[in-house]
């Protein structure tokens, strides 16, 4: 014991001399730098809706907040996961080891997330997922570390399923992507289709990124449900949902319901198609004054409007900041603490919280795509049918199986 | 699902539809290959820019030269986005491929494959890769007819005709016609070919952009049907290569009749095991390589 209290007392001795520092501050932050790591697909499928659009969220989130934490700068640095998860996970670890990095957001598709956030448990270092959506990620995955900021399955879901099946969609048929996400996002949705009531009629697992969908969707037709739920995300639900419209399906009486789609695909489908569509959504610009301004200012730098994974990167950084400021260093222990006990409260979360489990719970919100005539601008494509308070959209944290949940 | 002959028969022409799009990308590896030894790797990025093409000219060309009312309508993009990426593929032939030929197939192999990474990651760059929507769709061609077993969408049954069309036309010209000779002589012996004053150079260039010209065509057919992005290419790229190699390197009609094939083989296991559709092909193409290494359509040498 002894032995190791004069080792601590050595190396801490050893940095405060190295880097100059007082004794006091020697808490403060770790080399002298707080580095942030945008770790996403910056090139692939889903590269519109986070990318470099991520990247320019969580600079903007730095420059406002100064550009300086407890005195010590604060720098951006951003990488390509090629939605491979070695990589994504060999780029972590150099980050971590080498480039003194101290905080990963991002990290759209689960696969990656997951890898990243698993080292990061290893090593201590926080990872704050805004782009990812499997609730694995707070449940068996979950560490002391990890934090998933902007949505998941569970709550795409519920809040679909409840909009859907009260208003007459009792039976369904899922075309799923084949793979871990798809397949959270069908058993997730299922669950809460047949607990209002409706069942599931089958479903069909297609290979990520099918160009084609029509036999698929023949498919669906010949099940004869009332709802086509789209357990897919990107060209996949766009290419789906284009494709029903020109073997008019939606004329034959059934509807489709994606179930994860960002505004970069109601863009891509155009209103023409995509109008009277209903989804769930963590983020809409156009919601209120808040929202708003930073979407304006956030055009200005981007040329395009903020994605919920864009806007949650600029809200997840700012609040890591703010974070690290209230904490007086940037230890990772101490900056989860307070973390998890304060308000997130900005233009992105509203009644915000990180829970144990690290799902920063907050209000969801129903949308529903304008008809061309109702948009008045190139951007204006969506409204907001329905705010579903953060206790209504989330998985409970006395379901979550994380072992961060005290139980 | 039960297997009626009503399913069969809708999954045969679903198949078909998607097996032309292989048979006309298939084609034109093939005609380059068959000719100038090159595997063409930037075939799918060409495709992508062909749907490019009729997108923007339908979209930003009017705008960009002061006429803002101006569209450029499907049927001439038709023809001018295949004029456009031929140009853009004679450039290419003629700038950088050219210099390749005295050297190992890799070469010209790793060249493509690094044009096709550039071009996509420019698009990437500035569009948005869950895709645009290209709405030129010629009125006429809306709607569905009824087949008797099923309602088919007009717009695709005309791609299944015109894409045979240009198929077999393709086909026509180089096995049956006196230029089609020229083609083929000069691939088995350009020296004699020079020899009795035919431009090989010439003809090799311009082989080029016909077999770029189709991929944009087949980029131009596919866009109002799927979501023109700038990963449209590099999806197809994998199973048309297979196509290829299934049918035999360099034959023009294994290319073609292994392409219709493959497209209803792959249709018909979306039906029978659907998480199967994407590898369905790979296994094809690894039976085939084991039996008949040339390929089914192809000539031992």
């Amino acid at each position: 014991m002894k032995n190791l209290f004069s080792k601590v007392a050595l190396s801490v001795a050893v940095v405060a001399l190295t880097s100059g520092m007082a004794g006091a501050e020697a808490k403060g932050v770790s080399d002298n730098v707080v580095k942030i790591g945008v770790l996403t697909d910056m090139s692939g499928v889903y590269s519109t809706l986070g990318g470099k659009g991520t990247q320019v969220g969580v600079e903007m989130a730095v420059k406002d907040f100064g550009g300086k934490v407890l005195g010590k700068p604060i720098q951006v640095i951003g990488a390509d996961h090629q939605n491979k998860a070695d990589i994504a996970s060999a780029k972590a670890r150099e980050w971590f080891d080498n480039e003194k990095v101290d905080m990963i957001t991002g990290l759209l598709n689960s696969g990656c997330a997951l890898a990243v956030q698993k080292l990061g448990g290893e090593k201590k270092k926080i990872t704050m997922n805004t782009g990812a959506a499997s609730t694995a990620l707070t449940n068996e995955a979950c560490t002391p570390y990890s934090i998933h900021y902007v949505y998941d399955t569970y709550a795409l879901g519920k809040v679909t399923a409840e909009a859907v099946v009260p208003a007459g969609g009792k039976s369904w048929y899922f075309l799923t992507a084949d793979y871990a996400f798809g397949h959270s996002l069908e058993a997730n949705t299922s669950k809460f289709v047949t607990k209002l009531g409706g069942k599931i009629l089958g479903s069909v697992r297609h290979p990520l990124s099918t160009a084609d969908f029509s036999s698929y969707l023949l498919q669906a037709q010949s099940s004869g449900s009332q709802i086509i739920g789209l357990a897919n995300a990107g060209g996949d639900t766009t290419n789906a949902i284009k494709q029903a419209r020109e073997f008019g399906i939606d004329k034959k009486g059934q509807k489709l319901v994606g179930l994860l789609i960002f505004d970069t695909d109601i863009k891509s489908l155009g209103l023409n198609v995509a109008q009277g569509m209903q989804f769930t959504s963590g983020f809409y610009w156009d919601r209120d004054k808040a929202t708003r301004d930073f979407a304006k200012r956030y055009y200005a730098i981007h040329k395009a409007m903020p994605t919920m994974d864009q806007a949650g990167a600029y809200s997840a950084t700012m609040n890591y900041l703010k974070a690290i400021k209230a904490a007086g260093t940037d230890d990772p222990d101490a900056v989860m603490a307070k973390l998890k006990s304060m308000d997130v409260s900005d233009f992105f979360a509203v009644n915000g919280k990180i829970r144990a489990d690290g799902r920063m719970v907050h209000d969801m919100y129903l949308m529903e795509v304008k008809k061309p005539a109702e948009s008045k601008g190139e951007w204006d494509i969506l409204k907001i049918v329905k705010t579903v308070p953060a206790a209504d959209a989330f998985m409970p944290l006395s379901e979550s199986t994380c072992s961060q949940v005290k139980k | 699902m039960e297997l009626s002959f009503q399913t069969v028969m809708s999954q045969v022409m679903l198949g078909l539809n998607n097996g032309v799009f292989y048979a006309i990308l298939s084609l034109g590896l093939a005609v380059i290959f068959g000719l100038l030894n090159i595997v063409n790797f930037a075939h799918g990025a060409l495709y992508m820019l062909g749907a490019y093409v009729a997108l923007l000219g339908f979209t930003s060309l009017g705008p960009l030269i002061g006429m803002p009312d101006f569209h450029l309508n499907y049927w001439a993009a038709l023809i001018v986005a295949p004029l456009v990426v031929g140009a853009v593929g004679i450039v290419i032939e003629k700038t950088m491929l050219s210099r390749l030929y005295k050297f190992d197939h890799l070469y010209g192999l790793l060249l493509t494959f690094g044009l096709a990474l550039i071009i996509q990651g420019v698009f990437t760059n500035f569009f948005n890769v869950s895709g645009d929507p290209y709405e030129a769709k010629p009125e006429i061609l809306n709607g569905a007819v009824n087949l008797g077993f099923m309602m088919f969408p007009k717009y695709r049954l005309w791609v299944i005709c015109i894409s045979l069309l240009v198929c077999f036309g393709t086909w026509y010209v180089i096995e049956r016609t006196k230029l089609g000779s020229f083609l083929r002589a000069g691939t088995e012996n350009p020296e004699l070919v020079k020899a009795f004053g035919v431009n090989v150079p010439l003809m090799i260039t311009l082989t080029y952009g016909y077999g770029v010209a189709l991929a944009a065509f087949a980029g131009v057919l596919a866009a109002p049907i799927y979501s023109v992005s700038p990963v449209m290419g590099s999806e197809m790229i994998i199973t048309v290569f297979a196509v290829v190699v299934i049918g035999g390197m360099g034959s023009i009609m294994g290319s073609i009749i292994t392409g219709l094939l493959l497209g209803m083989v792959e249709g018909f296991t979306k039906v029978v095991y659907a998480p199967a559709s994407s590898t369905v092909i790979f296994l094809i193409m690894v039976v085939v390589l084991l039996v008949k290494p040339a390929g089914l359509f192809g000539r031992e040498s």
